[in-house]
């Protein structure tokens, strides 16, 4: 049949964008067999959920019977409860007001949880899933993005929150934090630094910036969680997951406090979930990863718009 | 008031006192931590610029900023006289207010100008201009090189640089935004 309109310029970006969209498919089937190679369970769970976990910075939007999930955390938590030791989960996620180069409200989230792992297990696993999934799409283990080269098949840089500190920012994190600069040094002086030859994994952050992770055994003034950063760009956020009922209660209640004095919106209980970790939780680790930007990086792109469907 | 989520590029706002705009934007926000709003901003008035971060909580003066056309009419000693394209009403600026744009003043041309709490702050002249060469050095016949310049008069007295191949007479089109030459649009 012939066109009888002009070529709406939705209609011409979609073509534009096909050989970035495959390269972007082909990535995410690569991660779905390095997960079924490693006996993980896909599993689903609510888009709209009652309850978002409260977190000071992360706004779930408010939608018709409940709220558009920021993740899906507390869920695939519940599920790991009940005794699926390995699961991981592909999907949107949505976060209000977040809109800029390498943030869009809806992206989509990998997340994956493991029994009886800490966060220094999952920090080898991701380094082996990534290597898989660039030999796979991309044939070689070699990224190149905004003009430098990030070699996954190396041992990755690790490198402690308090280290990054002094040395990219030159201040000890703990003025930092009592200077309430802490995000602005991590954005302007330190995350541009991370993630070039080789990536980076920025671990052992504040207790106060712990949100769901178990503290260190050796050292409870750091929380046992990392994140990956390639080129500058924040990939994924893990941890060791706290199991402590009493902790994480004690935690939500606070957040929600900053929450509601920030004038941020109050979530419901996450009910379901905090009784869930009464009855018991087993030592575990999870992640999120940020897929759009993982497939930008693989794509060689630094925006986010260039590897997804325009929204 | 704006907040700190109506930031991006080319909205304009207040800082103590001043007017800025914002000429680079960009949200960051590490994935547990506040969204940023990272800003390159210039002053209106002063051309200066400066780098300014914003957080989600912050409030943002909105300036008394208006865009009005304006017709250039004539010279009345150190001041040059427009009138408001709607009102009529007369605003007398001098070379303070215009700077080298004075030289490229064309009667009737139609002008913006941005005023701040009702002072004129900024004009901005029809981009490209026509103008007479009153002086310069004879045209070397078939020279049509654009990359090697000589100076050359305007009836004002302002000096331009034009191709080897521009004469006495020629009319040349002028960038008023950079005072350069653009094209020859008649030869004399």
């Amino acid at each position: 049949m012939p066109n009888v309109s002009p070529k709406p310029e939705l209609i011409a970006r979609l073509e534009e964008l096909k050989p970035r969209l495959t390269l972007r498919a082909g990535l995410i089937a690569a991660l779905r067999r390095f997960y079924a190679d490693h006996g993980f369970l896909e599993t689903e769970t609510p888009v709209l959920i009652p309850a978002p976990a409260p977190e000071e910075y992360i706004e779930a939007p408010a939608a018709v019977g409940g709220f558009l999930r920021s993740s899906p955390e507390l869920e695939m938590k519940c599920l790991l409860a009940a005794g699926y030791d390995r699961i991981f989960q592909l999907g949107p996620c949505f976060r209000r007001d977040e809109y800029g180069r390498r943030h869009r409200p809806e992206f989509t989230m990998l997340e994956w949880y493991q029994s009886g792992a800490d966060y220094l297990v999952l920090a080898e696993f991701t380094r082996a899933m990534l290597i898989f999934a660039a030999r796979q799409v991309l044939g070689r283990t070699t990224l190149s993005w905004r003009g430098r080269t990030i070699e996954l098949d190396t041992p990755w840089q690790y490198l402690s929150v308090r280290d990054a500190y002094r040395d990219y920012a030159g201040v000890a994190v703990e003025t930092a934090l009592a200077a309430d600069s802490f995000d602005e040094l991590m954005v302007t002086k330190i995350e541009p630094q991370l993630g070039w030859g080789r990536p980076t994994l920025l671990l052992d952050y504040p207790a106060c910036r712990s949100s769901l992770a178990r503290l260190k055994a050796s050292d409870p003034t750091v929380a046992e969680r990392w994140e990956l950063y390639l080129g500058g760009l924040e990939i994924a956020n893990a941890f060791s997951e706290l199991t402590a009922a009493g902790e994480q209660r004690e935690r939500f209640r606070q957040a929600r406090e900053n929450r509601r004095r920030d004038g941020g919106q109050d979530y419901p209980e996450a009910s379901d979930f905090l009784t869930m970790l009464d009855y018991g939780l087993p030592e575990s680790s999870g992640c999120a990863l940020g897929v759009d930007r993982l497939a930008m990086v693989w794509a060689a792109v630094d925006d986010i718009g260039e590897i997804t469907y325009p929204r | 008031m704006y907040s700190a989520s109506d930031l991006k590029k080319g909205l304009k706002i207040e800082i103590e006192g001043q007017p800025y705009t914002v000429t680079e934007f960009e949200f960051c926000k590490p994935g547990k931590g506040t969204a940023l709003y990272r800003c390159r901003l210039k002053n209106m008035i002063t051309g200066a610029t400066m780098d300014r971060t914003f957080r989600p909580v912050d409030k943002i003066d909105v300036p008394n900023v208006e865009e009005r056309e304006i017709h250039y009419s004539y010279q009345d000693g150190d001041y040059y006289v427009f009138s408001d394209a709607d009102t009529y009403e007369e605003l007398r600026l001098d070379k303070d207010h215009l700077g080298d744009k004075i030289y490229f003043l064309i009667e009737n041309s139609v002008c913006s100008v941005v005023m701040f709490n009702g002072e004129p702050i900024d004009v901005t002249l029809p981009t490209f201009i026509e103008k007479v060469i009153v002086d310069t050095e004879p045209g070397a016949r078939g020279d049509t090189a654009t990359n090697v310049l000589k100076p050359a008069k305007l009836d004002n007295g302002y000096e331009i640089q034009v191709p080897l191949f521009i004469n006495q007479g020629d009319t040349v089109k002028i960038d008023t935004r950079t005072g350069a030459y653009a094209e020859r649009v008649a030869k004399a």
